[in-house]
């Protein structure tokens, strides 16, 4: 990967981590409703998995969406906009925080239903697969989501069908409040994909590096045939469920551990030390992210309402004949 | 025209589509080695290949997770689903995804997708294989929902749902496979949504769709003989629905009675006559009257389940009744 790259993927980690907090102190202002789930701590897995892919794979996730919705490369002020419900985000108000997708950017959302989107993946695969389009469909999830029927349901069509897909399961060690080892009978997740034959992999997910190897090495595996695999990433997030989780299930010398493994200190040593950059270029471009973020809230907060008559618009598609996601 | 059974028009309309788009393909349990578990894919597997016509796993979120994907790749999926009654194992992805994908992502996604499933009782399946649920799954906005009555309404309406862009739900009926009907040589499709007169009268309006059609034309034709002329709206779509033909009708008989195979509480009927009161109110000489299933988990022995299920005398006691 050349330098420029490498140092785009901190600029995103960058980014994301402040959207993140923004949106935080937005929610707070009631300037954004619903369930807000912040992906600060976990920056890394979705940062990683998508600098691996091609423009040609599919991108599928959660409801922890916003950061892998930047990394597809949606821009932060439709990010913002969506998150204030405004005509200009990605959804045009209509999906909110859960429900973000760019499908020209082959980001297929931003799913809120646990679990639910796995079958979806395997779908997005078969129709590559069917269509002959040498495309992989990356799915993440979180640990929570392989306790669930449709994990299971969706692992094994996908292994019956050679799927070309890759499964993440994003191990951040509770599924709401509840432990790993509290929910899930076994704590290793990518032990539940040896039932159904299926190739597994655990990576350190605070590490942005590994990940990206490990999944660019599993794209062009699957891409080439190997049929499905899952990839571990074990990480943490280092702010709630979501936004008023009262966090009685975890210590706070737990969260300040893992704090001390943040993925964007760890990867900006990485770059230091490699003389990738140097700290006064992180500097400079963790100030020009703040910048960027500062454009996204105001570019939201001046962005019109969704016009009245959205409301009914997009129930149906009112055309037949050829879909064309452009 | 040529007189065929339902079983072959909706194997028709899906063999039809499938040699004329390739992106076509079939999903579910049974639909190929086996022949579909009710024939009516049955020659399919040998003829499109199992890359077309492909067997899953008895997963039925798999099954409409996997439609609802590839469906969002550009191909036209066509689901089969047993039973309707296996489709709640699939509700989170029939109303939480397929119904609001391209509304909640502001228009983006686009599914063009049928899931086909028998419902309907009377086969002695008992109480968690004989349901007939169409009501709950006409609740949401973002669903189509198409259940024909007859042969030439399944083959037109079927070639028209896969042709559609939207997710449909597409619902038979496990007894009328058998039943014949006249079905119109060559191409041709029915519009979705649009409720049709079957039996043109003059004394009272029946409002009926799906199984309850043949019955309640049974039971027209013995009514006939009394000098009472029914006039016969047939939904065929309960979502979107229709409601101008039975208006239209209402305002000319004065009269409604509806009669559904599913349970009258929360049901179709209570939807139908509740857009009468509040449509045609003052041309009503009577209230309406709603024929339905008794509310009770459908049994297993024969003459008590027979006994829950609207049969043409609990049609024509419901039309007398109306009438006098």
């Amino acid at each position: 990967m050349d330098k420029k790259k490498q140092v785009d993927l901190f600029m995103q980690m960058v980014l994301i981590r402040l959207l993140e907090e923004r949106a935080a102190e937005l929610y707070q202002d009631g300037k954004i409703g619903g369930f807000l789930h912040l992906y600060i701590g976990q920056e890394a897995v979705s940062t990683g998995l998508v600098a691996a892919r091609q423009p040609v794979d599919r991108v599928i996730t959660a409801y922890r969406d916003h950061g892998v919705a930047l990394n597809c490369g949606i821009e932060p002020k439709v990010i913002m906009a969506e998150l204030l419900g405004k005509a200009t985000g990605t959804s045009k108000g209509k999906g909110g925080s859960m429900h973000m997708a760019d499908v020209s950017k082959n980001f297929w959302g931003g799913h809120a239903i646990v679990g639910a989107h796995l079958p979806i993946a395997a779908g997005l695969a078969l129709g590559d697969l069917y269509q002959d389009n040498k495309a992989v469909t990356v799915c993440m999830m979180g640990d929570g989501a392989t306790n669930i029927g449709y994990f299971h349901e969706a692992l094994n069509l996908s292994k019956v069908w050679n799927l070309p897909v890759l499964w993440v399961v994003e191990n951040n060690q509770y599924g709401m409040g509840t432990s790993i080892e509290r929910a899930s009978a076994i704590s290793m997740m990518c032990k539940k994909a040896y039932g159904y034959g299926i190739k597994t992999q655990r990576t350190d997910g605070m590490d942005v590096v590994s990940v990206q190897k490990e999944a660019e090495r599993l794209f062009d595996e699957i891409r080439n045939g190997s049929g499905p695999q899952l990839l571990e990433a074990i990480t943490y997030r280092f702010r709630g469920h979501s936004m008023g989780d009262p966090e009685r299930y975890r210590k706070s010398d737990e969260v300040h551990q893992w704090q001390e493994n943040d993925p964007i200190g760890i990867y900006r040593r990485y770059l230091i030390d490699n003389d990738i950059a140097t700290a006064a270029e992180l500097d400079a471009l963790e100030d020009k992210a703040g910048v960027e973020i500062d454009a996204a809230v105001e570019f939201a907060e001046s962005s019109p309402e969704p016009a009245a008559d959205e409301l009914f618009k997009d129930i149906y598609v009112e055309e037949t004949g050829e879909v064309n996601h452009g | 025209m040529a007189k065929i059974t339902m079983r072959e028009a909706i194997s028709q309309a899906l063999w039809e589509e499938m040699e004329r788009d390739p992106g076509v393909f079939i999903l579910g349990e049974e639909v190929g080695v086996w022949g579909g578990t009710y024939a009516v894919t049955k020659g399919f597997y040998e003829h499109f290949g199992e890359k077309r016509v492909r067997d899953t796993p008895i997963a039925e979120a798999a099954i409409v997770g996997a439609a609802i994907g590839a469906a969002l790749t550009g191909l036209r999926p066509v689901a089969e689903l047993m039973t309707i009654n296996f489709a709640f194992s699939a509700m989170d992805h029939i109303v939480n995804e397929a119904a609001k994908l391209h509304y909640m992502f502001g228009g983006q996604m686009v599914l063009p997708l049928v899931i086909r499933t028998p419902g309907g009782g009377g086969r002695q399946l008992g109480a968690t294989h004989s349901q007939t649920p169409d009501a709950i799954f006409a609740h949401f906005p973002g669903l189509k929902v198409v259940a024909p009555g007859t042969p030439a309404d399944a083959k037109g309406l079927l070639k028209s749902a896969i042709r559609e862009n939207n997710p449909i739900l597409f619902i038979e009926n496990a007894t009328l496979y058998q039943m014949k009907g006249e079905v119109p040589d060559g191409e041709y499709l029915i519009p979705i949504g649009k409720s049709t007169v079957q039996r043109p009268g003059k004394h009272v309006t029946l409002v009926t769709y799906s199984k309850m059609l043949p019955v309640s034309m049974e039971a027209c034709n013995s009514l006939a003989k009394e000098g009472i002329d029914v006039e016969v709206v047939d939904l065929r779509s309960l979502r979107p629905l229709d409601m101008d033909p039975v208006l239209e009708s209402v305002r000319k008989t004065n009269r409604a009675v509806i009669v559904e195979e599913g349970w009258k509480s929360f049901g179709v009927g209570a939807e139908v006559a509740s857009r009468i009161y509040e449509d045609a109110f003052d041309d009503l000489d009577a209230p309406v009257k709603r024929v339905a299933q008794l509310e009770v988990p459908l049994p297993y022995n024969r003459t008590l389940e027979k006994s829950a299920i609207p049969q043409t005398a609990d049609v024509i006691r419901a039309v007398r009744e109306v009438v006098q």
